[in-house]
């Protein structure tokens, strides 16, 4: 495939308040212990029922860290499109997020500028909820193109200020 | 009977805002792992998978920036190791030497450099930030610890820093 066919969100096409579209997960063992394996933790309180419940008191086993960053990052550029740049991500959890869960992600447009480089930043605030609660919240720095000609990806050194 | 959470030993002070765990890449930075993480999550960014978009748009395959953290995480066994094999080390040693034995990941925030890609070898270090007064949550009492994960490349770039905020508890601690 050409990049030339690949569509990438531009600055103007952007504004403060915007909805990213939500996306919905069913999450199951295996999503949980898919994650985990992907990111290479082996820890038992994400593939080990009997673990999680009785060392760790919670009910269940739970997605780890690296990869609730992994679905932030894909809700993120699927909205973008692959010219969209993530420079930074915080986020918090408040409560796991277990096999039988539904999990929905969802996120606006805080803030969009441009810094001293040109570069094209847009904060993001992000949350994974389940049965309506906020499960992570998610604060996100994503570069985008100013137009069709920029590529955020392109950026090295003193150009790339995340 | 409840156990009492001790005092920051001074060792333990001595070693906030000290670099430790120097290490590198233990295997190849290789697309196996960037199609496991992306099928765990079920992202098709072409990115990852489009050989010419990656050329068009990033110079070449790369790795999903939030996978900082994988590149370091031990193989679970391997040959002449002993016991568990852990990442974040530091965050098992403040485990240990706090007298906390449950843990969990409270937050994390990452700052991203140059991209990852197939052949590069990383290098890391570990800073703990800080560490708190003991604390009551909803899991037991313990304290919060944030460790500071620094990441560069062969050529000496910036490639990430991933900060995690942990906290290490006693389920009966009173």
């Amino acid at each position: 495939m050409s990049s030339a066919a690949v569509e990438s969100l531009t600055a103007d096409q952007i504004q403060v308040g915007q909805q990213l579209p939500p996306l919905s997960q069913d999450v199951t063992a295996t999503t949980v212990v898919l994650g985990a394996m992907a990111s290479r933790d082996w820890r038992p309180m994400h593939h080990d029922k009997d673990f999680a419940i009785n060392r760790n008191g919670l009910k269940d086993i739970f997605i780890n860290t690296p990869n609730n960053a992994a679905w932030f990052e894909r809700y993120v550029t699927d909205w973008t499109g692959p010219k969209g740049r993530l420079g930074r991500m915080k986020f918090k959890m408040s409560s796991s997020v277990f096999p039988g869960d539904r999990m929905v992600l969802q996120g606006s447009v805080e803030g969009i500028g441009t810094d001293d480089t040109g570069c094209c930043w847009v904060d993001l605030d992000l949350a994974v909820l389940v049965d309506g609660a906020v499960s992570t919240s998610c604060k996100a720095r994503v570069a985008v193109p100013l137009d069709v000609n920029d590529n955020p990806w392109q950026r090295k050194g003193d150009q790339w200020r995340p | 009977m409840s156990a009492v959470i001790p005092e920051i030993p001074p060792e333990v002070q001595a070693l906030i805002g000290t670099e430790q765990y120097r290490e590198k890449t233990t295997f190849d930075i290789e697309m196996g792992y960037v199609y496991n993480t992306c099928a765990a999550v079920q992202n098709g960014n072409p990115l990852f998978w489009d050989r010419q978009v990656a050329k068009d748009i990033t110079g070449g395959f790369i790795a999903p920036p939030t996978m900082l953290s994988v590149w370091f995480r031990p193989h679970y066994w391997a040959p002449g190791a002993e016991g568990e094999q852990t990442a974040l080390q530091t965050h098992f040693d403040l485990k240990r030497l706090l007298s906390l034995p449950e843990a969990i990941i409270a937050g994390n925030e990452m700052v991203f450099g140059a991209p990852v890609r197939p052949g590069d070898t990383l290098e890391t270090y570990q800073v703990i930030r800080s560490i708190s007064d003991v604390k009551t949550t909803k899991v037991g009492r313990g304290r919060f610890w944030v460790i500071d994960v620094e990441v560069i490349n062969q050529h000496g770039e910036f490639v990430g820093r991933d900060t995690y905020s942990c906290l290490g508890y006693r389920r009966d601690a009173p």
